[in-house]
This record gives C-alpha cells, sequence and structure tokens, in this order.
C-alpha cells in the first residue's frame, strides 16, 4: 500500500470519528416538566439536583401546567387580556400556590406534607428551585404555553439561567442527552 | 475515626434526607486534593445504597464503611 492511500484511509478515519463524536451523547439529563404538581415538580428538582452531583449537565424545560409553578408571587404584571387575567388567577402563582396530585384534601394534605417534609428534613420545594440555581441547572420556560396562559416573561422568578423558548430548544438539548425524562 | 485512615476533612450530614447529602458530598470531596480521604456521616439509610452509586459515577473510591446504629460513616478517596 502506497503513502497516498494511507492518507486517504486517514482522513477518512478522521471524518467518520468526527461524524461519530457528534452523535456521542453527552453527559446531560434533559427533563420536561410538563406537571404542576408539587409532588411531581418536587421530584423533578430531586432528580436534577442528584443528576448535578453525578457529574451530569441539567436542562429543565417547564411546559403546560409546569409553567405557572415557576411564577413569581411578588411580581405583578398589568395589560392583559381578559383570558390572560382569568388563567393568572386560576392557575398557581409559583410554588406557594402548588398541590398535592394526590390526598390534597382541599388544601389539608398539601399543608400537611409540608410539615411532614420540615420535620424530615426533606428540603422544599423553594429550596430545591435555589438549589438547583446553585448548582447550574439551566431551565426554560416553554414560550407557547406563556402565550397560551398569557404569561409575561416579567412575571417569572429570578433565577440565574432561565430560559425562554420552544420544542426545538427541547429536542437540540434532549437529542444529545443520555437521559430525558417526561414529568 | 477509623485508625487506619487518615481524614482530611469530616462532613456533618446528619439528619439530612435525599438528595441532600450526595449533592454536598460532591461539593465537600473538591475541597480536598486528589489522594486524600475524606469522612462523610449521614443518618439518611438510603445513602447506602446512594453513595457507592455517586462514586462509581464520579471515579471517587469509598475506602471503608462504618454503621453504628443509625449513624453510617463513609470514609472517600477523591481519584478525580
Amino acid at each position: 500500500m502506497d503513502m497516498q492511500n494511507v492518507e486517504t484511509q486517514l482522513e477518512e478515519l478522521k471524518s467518520s470519528l468526527e461524524a461519530l463524536n457528534k452523535k456521542t451523547a453527552e453527559n446531560k439529563l434533559a427533563m420536561i416538566i410538563f406537571s404542576g404538581d408539587m409532588d411531581k415538580v418536587l421530584a423533578s428538582f430531586v432528580i436534577a439536583s442528584g443528576a448535578v452531583a453525578m457529574g451530569m449537565d441539567v436542562v429543565m424545560f417547564f411546559t403546560f401546567w409546569g409553567t405557572p409553578v415557576l411564577r413569581d408571587k411578588k411580581k405583578n404584571v398589568g395589560g392583559k387580556d381578559i383570558m390572560g387575567k382569568m388563567f393568572g388567577t386560576m392557575l398557581p402563582k409559583g410554588t406557594g400556590d402548588v398541590k398535592l396530585s394526590r390526598m390534597n384534601m382541599g388544601g389539608m394534605g398539601t399543608a400537611m406534607m409540608k410539615s411532614l417534609m420540615k420535620k424530615k428534613n426533606v428540603a422544599s420545594l423553594e429550596e430545591m428551585i435555589a438549589l438547583a440555581e446553585e448548582l447550574g441547572v439551566r431551565i426554560y420556560v416553554c414560550e407557547m404555553s406563556m402565550d397560551l396562559m398569557g404569561f409575561t416573561r416579567e412575571e417569572f422568578i429570578d433565577y440565574k439561567g432561565l430560559g425562554f423558548a420552544g420544542v426545538a430548544t427541547f429536542l437540540q438539548e434532549a437529542q444529545n442527552s443520555k437521559i430525558q425524562l417526561f414529568v | 475515626m477509623s485508625d487506619d485512615i487518615q481524614v482530611t476533612k469530616v462532613f456533618d450530614l446528619k439528619g439530612l434526607a435525599c438528595p441532600m447529602p450526595v449533592v454536598k458530598v460532591s461539593k465537600g470531596i473538591k475541597e480536598v486534593e486528589v489522594g486524600q480521604v475524606i469522612e462523610a456521616q449521614t443518618t439518611d439509610p438510603g445513602s447506602l445504597s446512594d453513595f457507592p452509586a455517586w462514586a462509581k459515577t464520579s471515579g471517587n473510591e469509598i475506602v471503608k464503611t462504618e454503621q453504628e446504629d443509625k449513624l453510617i460513616k463513609f470514609y472517600i478517596k477523591r481519584l478525580v
């Protein structure tokens, strides 16, 4: 085999290796938080922070019922239409308003669970979000859900690494993630 | 403290619930040099399986595990 041939083969090998590297999943976790239930969102943040501890890059997408969980109770925005005002009032305004998916019992169950969590030293949803921010967990809020429910960017929590995006952004992240979860 | 292991830093994670022990230990291990050993004390029974899983994934080594009633002591050597 002559040198020319070897070089050509080396080039082919290099380009196929590059193509392969592009296909290899990164050590990343991509999650969709569709649910707005307190327990499910809490579990999501437990997994997210655990994943960072395991050395993973984590990205969370909040969509549909998950969207209002990230609203900031202290922020008020005006200029909404009737539907927007209605959704704004009826949907939870932040972590303080979210309920358990089961055994809520008119709010009693959720209150009991919160006090039990405190007693058992389980971090609250607020604490878990603060931890996620500290750990560098990236969060995207679904623009389509926001538009549907009449939410503006201004009414979401202050969170380093908070972005607003659509399905393509999620898929791009999910495509090269080792783990993808839908909650 | 175990007699044959030189511990550089001790982390008191007693009373903490999942995922905090693993989150704290993953930060804590970076406070010592590679080759040094930390001692992590937990009371979370889940950490018995979680710490080895974390160590294996992160590439660190649990040199020794001790258990006294509810108290669990992990001796973890930083390898990476």
